[in-house]
């Protein structure tokens, strides 16, 4: 600063610096779209909501249907399999949160909020039915594969939800994740109940 | 390295040529009299072998790409149109399928012939840095390539792989959807990952340009890791190394041949028999062979972003090797500790393989000792080779004396060679 000998700038100086910045600027824009078309086209986003009649679906069964190219479970739980994911506390589990997209993002992760929650404003809504379906994505938290469903009849893993066979994840009967090394509980989708036997996904 | 030029234009038509376009003078430079330490063995050829290979991908890339089609409903089926309608197009795609495997093998032992020789050293650092730019480039490329037959293995490894990066905090997610081009691996993946797969060997050309250029700056290396003093050090590149290279690529290509007409699909997984399902997971997703070590790298972490961050220092670990070998000898024929470390990586590496072409938990053979924790030594040992072992030895190492010339360390026992070989 004090001894360097700068000349004042220039003319040629202010339209040298100008001319790159717009020149930077320019570049960048018109970059832009080449990355940007790689993004979820419209017709890709324009699919991304399902309905699903829940009423062939029996209890202890898990049905998977395809929701945004990926798996989604749809689970209708026994009386005992509530029972054992609401006998959990929330401390022991290896992540505390909902992970539930109709919740806020920091619900700690009970039973009750891996459901949706029935403020849908449906005037014969039976909440306690409801407490049976469990939807999740049939995504493995940690790379993406798809858990295989334990049931009653045929139990997988030690927590009678899914085993992820790929690297040995393990999620409870309300999807959580018990055994790593998924990170994350399996994601609940955006979904509401239309009527007792119809939900829509997305 | 090369010295004045010699070529010396014959005909009226080379001359004028000479003076506009000198094409044939660079040829004649850099391939026939190229000065070559005269004293390169057999693992030196490999270069040229590499060179061979990515000819062969390209050349029967670009046919393939005439029969086959991006779409995740079609292209399943246009790869059996391949196989049994195209005429030779079985052969065609074998050549292409197994011409990737021979490509890594033949990549691996000219990189670990780097690392004994020494010759990432200086002046060769830039060398080796567009070497390990190129394969980064050959691992990505062989990834995308294999998403193409759309089986089983082809979605669930671009599902598995392209899911790494969501372990990234914040961004992970977007960049994943980015990747896909939808909320899965479908239809638009598999588009544009054919279109990055037919970009990226051009790619590799250029590149390989400049690690040939980056080579021609200092000339070859060689296996005593000792400059060229004198022109008794070298003899032209041709007719001596055009006609050893030309050997070794003929024996590397029955080994190839093998594969390709007696055992074409032994290295590829039967699951990508199978076209791609989204819901179904095979029971075990396992990469193609070359890639076994770094996936036992990812599976010996269990915490998933440390265990990504490792995959991808594995790799980029070896951009920094020139600076982390402070030894001043290059060749590990005269550096009698490292050369036992180094054998025990080459070692090293062969277990990572293993252990990941295994399930995650499988014991050792017959014993209860689980892989899982061999995998762990393994990539201990892995990271310690490089970033502690190379400098530490280098610096602690008390190397054996160094030949004063090629010419003399080859020529002194001459008579001795010709007495052994008659």
């Amino acid at each position: 600063m004090d001894h360097t000998e700068t000349a004042d700038p220039t003319r040629r100086d202010f339209l040298f610096i100008a001319t790159g910045a717009m020149g930077t600027v320019g570049a960048a824009a018109a970059l832009w779209p080449l990355i940007d078309q790689m993004n979820p086209a419209a017709d890709v986003l324009a699919l991304a909501s399902i309905e699903i009649d829940l009423a062939p679906i029996q209890p202890g069964q898990s049905v998977t249907f395809t929701w945004r190219s990926h798996p989604l479970f749809v689970r209708r739980r026994t009386p005992a399999e509530i029972e054992a994911a609401r006998a959990v506390p929330v401390e022991e589990l290896l992540d505390p949160l909902a992970r539930n997209a109709n919740l806020p993002e920091n619900a700690p992760a009970t039973d009750e909020n891996r459901l949706t929650p029935n403020a849908d404003g449906q005037p014969n809504a039976q909440p306690e039915r409801r407490t049976e379906w469990l939807v999740v994505q049939g995504i493995c938290t940690h790379l993406g594969c798809t858990p295989e469903a334990s049931t009653p009849q045929a139990r997988k893993g030690d927590y009678g939800g899914w085993l992820c066979a790929c690297h040995g994840s393990q999620y409870d009967t309300a999807g959580r994740v018990r055994v790593g090394p998924a990170p994350r509980n399996l994601d609940v989708p955006p979904y509401a109940f239309l009527s007792d036997t119809r939900i829509r996904v997305g | 390295m090369s010295g004045p030029s010699t070529y010396q234009p014959k005909t009226g038509v080379t001359r004028w040529l000479d003076s506009r376009l000198p094409i044939i003078r660079f040829t004649h430079d850099h391939v026939l009299t190229f000065p070559t330490p005269r004293n390169l063995n057999v693992w030196y050829t490999f270069g040229g072998i590499l060179a061979f290979f990515l000819g062969l991908q390209i050349a029967t890339g670009i046919v393939l790409a005439m029969h086959y089609t991006p779409d995740a409903e079609r292209a399943f089926d246009s790869i059996e149109h391949i196989m049994r309608d195209v005429n030779s197009g079985w052969l065609i795609r074998y050549l292409h399928s197994n011409g990737a495997s021979m490509f890594f093998l033949a990549v691996y032992i000219h990189m670990f012939r780097g690392l004994y020789y020494g010759s990432y050293k200086a002046p060769r650092e830039l060398l080796w840095i567009l070497g390990v730019l190129l394969y980064t480039l050959m691992i990505l490329t062989a990834f995308l390539g294999y998403t193409l037959p759309w089986g089983q293995m082809s979605f669930w490894a671009a599902t598995v792989i392209t899911s790494l990066f969501s372990a990234l905090p914040g961004i992970g997610e977007p960049i994943v959807q980015w990747l896909w081009g939808g909320f899965g691996v479908d239809s638009p993946t598999l588009n544009r990952f054919f279109s990055l797969h037919y970009l990226l060997p051009f790619v590799l050309v250029g590149l390989v340009v400049l690690h040939i250029w980056a080579l021609h700056v200092p000339g070859n290396n060689n296996p005593l890791g000792i400059d060229v003093k004198s022109p008794r050090d070298t003899v032209p590149f041709h007719p001596y190394y055009t006609v050893k290279d030309f050997f070794y690529l003929t024996c590397f290509l029955i080994l190839f041949a093998y594969f390709v007409f007696f055992a074409p699909e032994a290295l590829s997984s039967p699951e990508n028999s199978e076209h791609a399902n989204p819901i179904v997971t095979p029971p075990e997703i396992v990469p193609e062979w070359y890639f076994l070590p770094f996936y036992t790298v990812l599976r010996s972490i269990p915490d998933k972003l440390t265990g990504v961050i490792a995959l991808f220092a594995a790799l980029g670990t070896l951009f920094f090797v020139p600076w982390l070998d402070l030894s001043k000898v290059r060749s590990a024929r005269f550096r009698p500790v490292y050369k036992q470390f180094f054998w025990i990586f080459v070692a090293d590496c062969l277990i990572l393989g293993y252990v990941g072409a295994n399930p995650v938990d499988a014991t050792l053979l017959n014993t209860s000792i689980p892989l899982v924790w061999i995998g762990r030594i393994a990539t201990l040992y892995y990271f310690a080779f490089f970033l502690v072992i190379m400098p530490l030895v280098g610096k602690l190492e008390r190397p054996n004396p160094l030949p004063d010339s090629i010419a003399n360390s080859v020529l002194s026992n001459a008579p001795h060679r010709t007495e052994s070989a008659t």
